[in-house]
């Protein structure tokens, strides 16, 4: 599983362009905020145009050559900066919301998460570190071929960091899914990135 | 109390204002879903043609609608050519003409709602598997139900309170198109009919409020973010 991803996009003033070939593991765009870290991830996933350039992941392509996949063609399992979960769904329908036939995961995903307990709740009843970990399940149960992660856990205190750090560990070590991961914190950048590419 | 002639009165109204705005919902939803969420060329214009009912004097709404639904107008002469059937001087026109000056107030409440929808959300939604249709009927509907709904209160509120487009379109026919404002209209020609006045705008203005007071609740509680009914 690899990502081939050569892209350049002008939004206003900032010039974000961006070569990289890179394996499995987890791949970690480093930098300052405003480099246009966020908008790569976008690209990837469909939900902003490249001007040009071609976006592979195993060979296939999502975008380039006169293709252009829709977001939800790609299969990508997108974790935002905040949660984003859905207001007016308890977390067992947001978990169940990208799931395609049999959710055969679902033990394995609430399980390693933690979340088993959270199920029947409200989103606007959880912390911050439970929506990110609901957002990271309901990602993962849509069998996504890979994890983009913009800044997951900017948004968290300190403890609550190192329970997220751990589930995307495991996402990346037990579950070998590749993972893109945008963040400015260099001792994240550190722990998760199996190679960093600084921007 | 009122009389039986007067209760008619107020259940034609209801019936007017019901139907008019039963009717108009879904043409003010999908209008308001294109001006909050699509971009295409000539989008202005018809942000403005919508709107135009609520600055054009109702004289004039109500003429067009005449020339549009007369036995020689486009629509009209298709009803009576396929249907054999006529809106002119029925209640049915004048729920057409109050579903017309109802519709810009009741796309600006639903577009507002619909814009406050995140995209943010309706992203996460695409990324996770889901094409447009089922982003409108998981996300962007459901969001948007109390605003929509608070938009078709206004929409029938407004409805119940039509004269000028009505009463040129339809005329003002007792029993049949003669509806609460029309019908003080004509209270207040007759000589000695003060008392009618009276009863007919006391419930006028009893309708309003209460439509009035439901839509600012619901629209309270699209604003609150409970978007759970």
């Amino acid at each position: 599983m690899s990502f081939e991803i050569d892209i350049e996009k002008r939004l206003g003033d900032t010039r974000i362009s961006l070569t990289l070939d890179a394996g499995q593991g987890a791949t970690v765009l480093f930098g300052p905020s405003g480099v246009g870290k966020s908008s790569i991830l976008n690209m990837v996933a469909g939900l902003l145009r490249p001007d040009r350039g071609r976006i592979a992941i195993d060979g296939e392509t999502l975008f380039g050559n006169g293709i252009d996949l829709p977001p939800e063609r790609r299969r990508a399992g997108y974790v935002f900066q905040e949660a984003r979960l859905f207001p007016h769904m308890r977390v067992r329908a947001n978990l169940l919301y990208g799931v395609r036939g049999e959710a055969d995961r679902f033990e394995d995903s609430i399980g390693f998460l933690g979340i088993g307990h959270l199920l029947d709740r409200w989103p606007r009843t959880l912390s911050g570190g439970e929506a990110q970990r609901v957002a990271i399940g309901r990602a993962l149960l849509s069998k996504p071929r890979f994890l983009l992660l913009d800044e997951p856990l900017s948004s968290l205190d300190r403890a609550r960091r190192d329970e997220i750090m751990q589930a995307i560990e495991h996402v990346r070590d037990v579950l070998g899914l590749p993972i893109l991961m945008v963040t400015h914190d260099p001792d994240e950048a550190e722990r998760i990135g199996t190679r960093v590419v600084r921007m | 109390m009122l009389d039986a002639t007067e209760w008619g009165i107020v259940a034609l109204s209801l019936k007017v204002g019901g139907v008019a705005m039963l009717v108009t919902l879904p043409v003010a939803f999908a209008l308001a879903w294109l001006l909050a969420r699509v971009r295409f060329p000539g989008k202005v214009i018809l942000d403005a043609a919508i709107h135009l009912p609520l600055v054009v004097p109702p004289v004039v709404t109500g003429w067009m609608l005449l020339l549009a639904f007369g036995p020689n107008g486009p629509i009209g002469g298709w009803l009576q050519g396929w249907f054999g059937v006529t809106v002119l001087f029925r209640w049915t026109g004048a729920a057409i003409a109050a579903g017309v000056m109802a519709l810009p107030l009741m796309v600006r409440a639903m577009r507002i709602s619909i814009e406050a929808v995140d995209l943010r959300l309706e992203n996460a939604a695409r990324t996770l598997g889901a094409g447009r249709w089922r982003v409108f009927w998981t996300l962007t509907l459901p969001l948007s139900i109390p605003g929509v709904l608070a938009g078709a209160v206004l929409g029938f509120a407004r409805s119940i309170g039509e004269f000028g487009a009505t009463i040129t379109f339809v005329s003002n026919v007792p029993g049949e198109t003669q509806t609460l404002p029309l019908a003080i209209y004509s209270a207040l020609q007759q000589p000695g009919a003060d008392a009618l006045v009276w009863r007919l705008s006391c419930v006028s203005v009893a309708l309003s409020l209460v439509a009035l007071i439901a839509s600012e609740l619901l629209t309270r509680r699209a604003g609150r973010g409970l978007h759970v009914l």
